[in-house]
């Protein structure tokens, strides 16, 4: 028998077939390949959080080869002269070390802090774009609860990252995080002596915030994750409303190759942005810092931007202690346990309660534009008024000394503007949405303005408006109806002006002839050009 | 809203993949009408092809590639070769992070761009339509996965067998229970246990130094005498016990000031009015714990001149006076005060423990 050759060009062939022989694959991956997103900038909010998280990954791992866990006292003799013969825990040792002894160590430091900045970062402004177009409705609420564990989770995964290296500022957190726990009524002092394994500081807690923060929070992290993005895939993305779209279909372009490379790209560009972040701007310069001692702390101690709400709730609480019997439940109990609860369970519930508002039963896959419901957006600028209230009130001494602002004058403003300044926003954003609205309709029922004058035989003037659509017998346009979609409002927008040409200093195209619409003259075009 | 067909998608005719006079792009179209997707517009962002601006798309595309490349291959060199180990003073080796965060962060960016202008300028511009089919299950199915649940329920006959309905709860409660209790139970510490419960002594109850009364020191160590602080000055002071000033003693430091007389007079008075505090300064030395008792900060901002102590954590402000009473911020509790005096060999010592408890409140404070 001939032995057979083995035919280099027939390989892949004969590799895919055999995959397909054994894991069916070709039909799950014609619809892989075909699946269609809808596209716009907003859709790319959360995707900032995905790709941060992926550089957290990659350079915590690289931070856990060096970083010691440990809280025994050594006497540091490394390369950092200021700090030679004091007496710090060995994390703290091994995070100076780190920093000054390790090739590259520094800037890896300084690009995981970024990156969960960022991670932070764009899980807000994501999650504010869900909820201002109403992408949280049926069927989506239970992503939108994962979305908010994810925050939480980012939340304690962050504070537990920056306690690590137990510098001065982390371990005056690890102190306020003790008092939080402290004030739980009945429980608070088992659970403080319980995490803290007895009293504050004691010598376990680096080790046990270690493992929280390498292995418990990031494994729930990637787990929710993973079922946060599965279920976008299972439920396919919501889309604007527009031409052709509709509540049955998603209109876009298929995931692959642009979609993907798109994806691909636009990880390439936030990474490049940490990394130059973590270059050029110094992050938690822990030997600034010293190590921690229970009697010293430096003026303008502030956590991490995503834990300043919290620092300035609990700044601006006045003191009032309830007392019950022999027992009493500190003032710091409120803010610290009551308003964050309050401040995630909240919002986990608000697709529900909106919808039992509205009565509203139906699955929901089109966006809507968030002056369509003006309410919505007064709540969710509500709440995000007062979350500013209480992260700016976090930085209050440092705004109070950098503007010669009185300190006590800051605190009084805090308090005020917490109660104040949100309902004032509500009333604010929902006149802005109606106004919108209102101009909406106006544009639809009479045309857009033209910016022309015309003068009629009786001296009267008025401005000629452009109908969007058809006209009555009188030349009057017939009002049309409200699309949930952008509204043209300048004659720009509607093909007013020439095309523009290519090229940037010397045209690489003759511009293609300008569609011009039968209703409008040359000359009139003309007109509109010098009317600028 | 009602679904629409779209010639294309479910409508167009199934073809046969296999027939020959088919093109690629056929085969795809089948593809995508067995996915329910149509393909509404599809074109090429040119006029031609090898157009003059398709070129100088190109271009740019390979110019932003050798960019990435070369400055990833600086990124290298400079990881390689810059002088990375720090130094004190201004040496080269300041800039070895900058210029790495500078070379990856124009490396990434560039090789970002690059791939996005290729899917942006390059690839055909295409508008696809896919019905999203997120119609529920069917009812019979629904149907028939409730009744088979049920059915499974009835197999096992839990309802028809009370007594093994008792029994599961009886004989598998005690495992979920011994599941959990090595887990939390080995982390659980009593905060109130011993003779002298952590949570109420500092390291100047006398139980640290063999039931002698225990000397403010400094940092160091070293005992003070009342001289060694300066009118209107003050100090921070630690038990003079082993590792007194280490984290061990965390709810320990004391902040001890030396008034000036007229201030001390009126502190005096204050303090002798109070049960707790009466007799517990030395001349006109006052001693109040450094640990705020809102959150736990030191209260360290001592201003001289309004006699208040600040705490820069959250704001709180003790009027020393007035036996370190909250008069402005979060905190509802005064700052305990250590009874002073002075031993034999002219050092100040704590008379006593602090007499209030000490750090931040909590439930069950007495």
């Amino acid at each position: 028998m001939k032995r057979r050759k083995m035919d280099l060009a027939e390989a892949p062939k004969t590799f895919a077939k055999g995959v397909d022989d054994r894991f069916q694959a070709a039909t799950p991956l014609r619809g892989l390949l075909n699946k269609v997103f809808p596209d716009h900038w907003s859709f790319l909010l959360g995707e900032i959080a995905l790709f941060s998280f992926i550089v957290l990954l990659l350079t915590g791992v690289f931070l856990t080869l060096f970083f010691d866990p440990s809280m025994k006292e050594v006497q540091y003799d490394g390369d950092y002269l200021a700090l030679r013969g004091t007496w710090m825990s060995a994390a703290y040792e091994s995070s100076l070390n780190l920093s000054f002894e390790v090739r590259g160590g520094l800037f890896m430091r300084q690009m995981h802090h970024w990156a969960a900045l960022l991670f932070m970062a764009s899980i807000v402004v994501h999650m504010a774009r869900i909820f201002f177009t109403g992408a949280f409705r049926k069927p989506r609420e239970v992503n939108w609860v994962i979305g908010i564990l994810l925050f939480l989770l980012g939340f304690f995964a962050g504070f537990t990252g920056y306690s690590l290296p137990d510098d001065g500022l982390s371990g005056t957190g690890l102190r306020i995080a003790s008092a939080i726990m402290l004030t739980l009524p009945v429980i608070g002092t088992w659970l403080s002596a319980s995490i803290f394994g007895g009293e504050f500081p004691g010598e376990l807690i680096i080790g046990r915030f270690y493992i929280a923060h390498v292995l418990l929070i990031p494994g729930i992290l990637l787990a929710l994750i993973a079922v946060h993005l599965g279920l976008i895939f299972k439920q396919k993305h919501t889309q604007w409303p527009g031409p052709m779209r509709t509540n049955e279909n998603v209109v876009g372009e298929r995931m692959f190759p642009r979609y993907a490379m798109k994806q691909g790209g636009f990880f390439m560009a936030v990474f490049g942005v940490i990394a130059l972040l973590a270059g050029l701007f110094q992050i938690n310069p822990i030997w600034l810092f010293g190590p921690y001692r229970a009697a010293e702390v430096s003026s303008a101690s502030q956590p991490d931007w995503y834990v300043m709400f919290m620092d300035g709730l609990v700044r601006l609480m006045p003191n009032w202690q309830i007392y019950i019997g022999n027992y009493s439940i500190p003032p710091m109990f409120w803010p610290a346990v009551v308003g964050l609860g309050a401040l995630f369970t909240l919002p986990m519930a608000y697709p529900w309660l909106e919808a039992r508002k509205l009565k509203d039963k139906r699955t929901h896959h089109l966006l809507q534009r968030p002056r369509d419901n003006p309410e919505r957006v007064g709540i969710g600028m509500m709440a995000f008024t007062f979350f500013m209230v209480a992260t700016l009130s976090g930085a209050n001494d440092v705004i109070a000394d950098k503007f010669h602002i009185s300190l006590n004058a800051m605190t009084w403003a805090g308090r005020i503007g917490l109660l104040l300044l949100p309902p004032l926003a509500y009333y604010i954003s929902v006149r802005i949405c109606l106004g919108l609205q209102q101009h909406d309709r106006e544009v639809l029922a009479h045309g857009v303005e033209t910016g022309i004058i015309k003068r009629l035989p009786n001296g009267q003037f008025v401005e000629v408006h452009q109908p969007l659509g058809p006209v009555d017998e009188h030349g009057h346009p017939i009002p049309l109806e409200y699309a949930g979609w952008v509204v043209p409002k300048k004659m720009n927008r509607l093909g007013a002006l020439a095309p523009a040409v290519k090229g940037f200093f010397y045209p690489v195209e003759k511009p293609a002839e300008a569609p011009v619409s039968p209703a409008v003259e040359a000359i009139k075009r003309e007109e509109i050009k010098s009317g600028r | 809203m009602t679904a629409e067909h779209h010639a294309g998608g479910a409508g167009a005719k199934p073809v046969d993949v296999r027939d020959p006079h088919l093109t690629r792009f056929d085969i795809v179209k089948e593809g995508l009408r067995r996915d329910d997707i149509e393909i509404v517009t599809y074109e090429s962002q040119f006029h031609g092809q090898n157009s003059k601006a398709e070129k100088r798309v190109v271009r740019n595309i390979a110019l932003l590639f050798l960019i990435s490349g070369a400055a990833t291959l600086a990124f290298l060199g400079f990881y390689i070769w810059w002088p990375w180990e720090f130094e004190l003073g201004h040496t080269l080796s300041d800039y070895y992070t900058p210029i790495l965060g500078i070379s990856l962060g124009i490396g990434l960016l560039a090789l970002g761009f690059a791939i996005l202008a290729w899917a942006k300028k390059l690839l055909p511009h295409e508008l696809s339509i896919q019905q999203r089919h997120g119609d529920p299950s069917s009812d019979s199915d629904r149907l028939i996965a409730g009744q088979t649940i049920i059915y499974m329920a009835d197999e096992l006959g839990v309802q028809r067998r009370p007594l093994l309905k008792g029994a599961i709860a009886l004989g598998m409660a005690p495992l979920g229970l011994a599941a959990a209790a090595p887990l939390v139970g080995g982390l659980i510490e009593n905060p109130h246990k011993g003779e002298h419960p952590m949570m109420y002594t500092t390291g100047f109850h006398p139980s640290h130094n063999d039931g002698k009364p225990v000397r403010l020191t400094r940092e160091d160590g070293s005992p003070i005498r009342p001289e060694d602080v300066s009118t209107g000055g003050q100090m921070t002071v630690f038990p003079g016990i082993p590792h007194g000033a280490t984290n061990q003693h965390a709810d320990s430091p004391t902040l001890l000031i030396h008034l000036r007389s007229d201030d001390a007079t009126v502190t005096r008075a204050a303090a002798d009015a109070d049960p707790r505090n009466r007799g517990s300064m030395w001349g006109d030395y006052v001693a109040y714990s450094k640990i705020c008792t809102h959150a736990g900060c030191p209260a360290s901002l001592y201003e001289q001149q309004t006699n208040r102590l600040l705490c820069p954590c959250h704001q709180s402000q003790f009027l020393i006076t007035d036996n370190a009473q909250p008069i402005f911020g979060p905190a509802t509790r005064r700052l305990p005060m250590l009874p002073l005096t002075v031993d034999a060999e002219g050092f100040f010592v704590a008379a006593s423990d602090f007499k209030d408890t000490v750090g931040p409140d909590f439930w069950e404070r007495p």
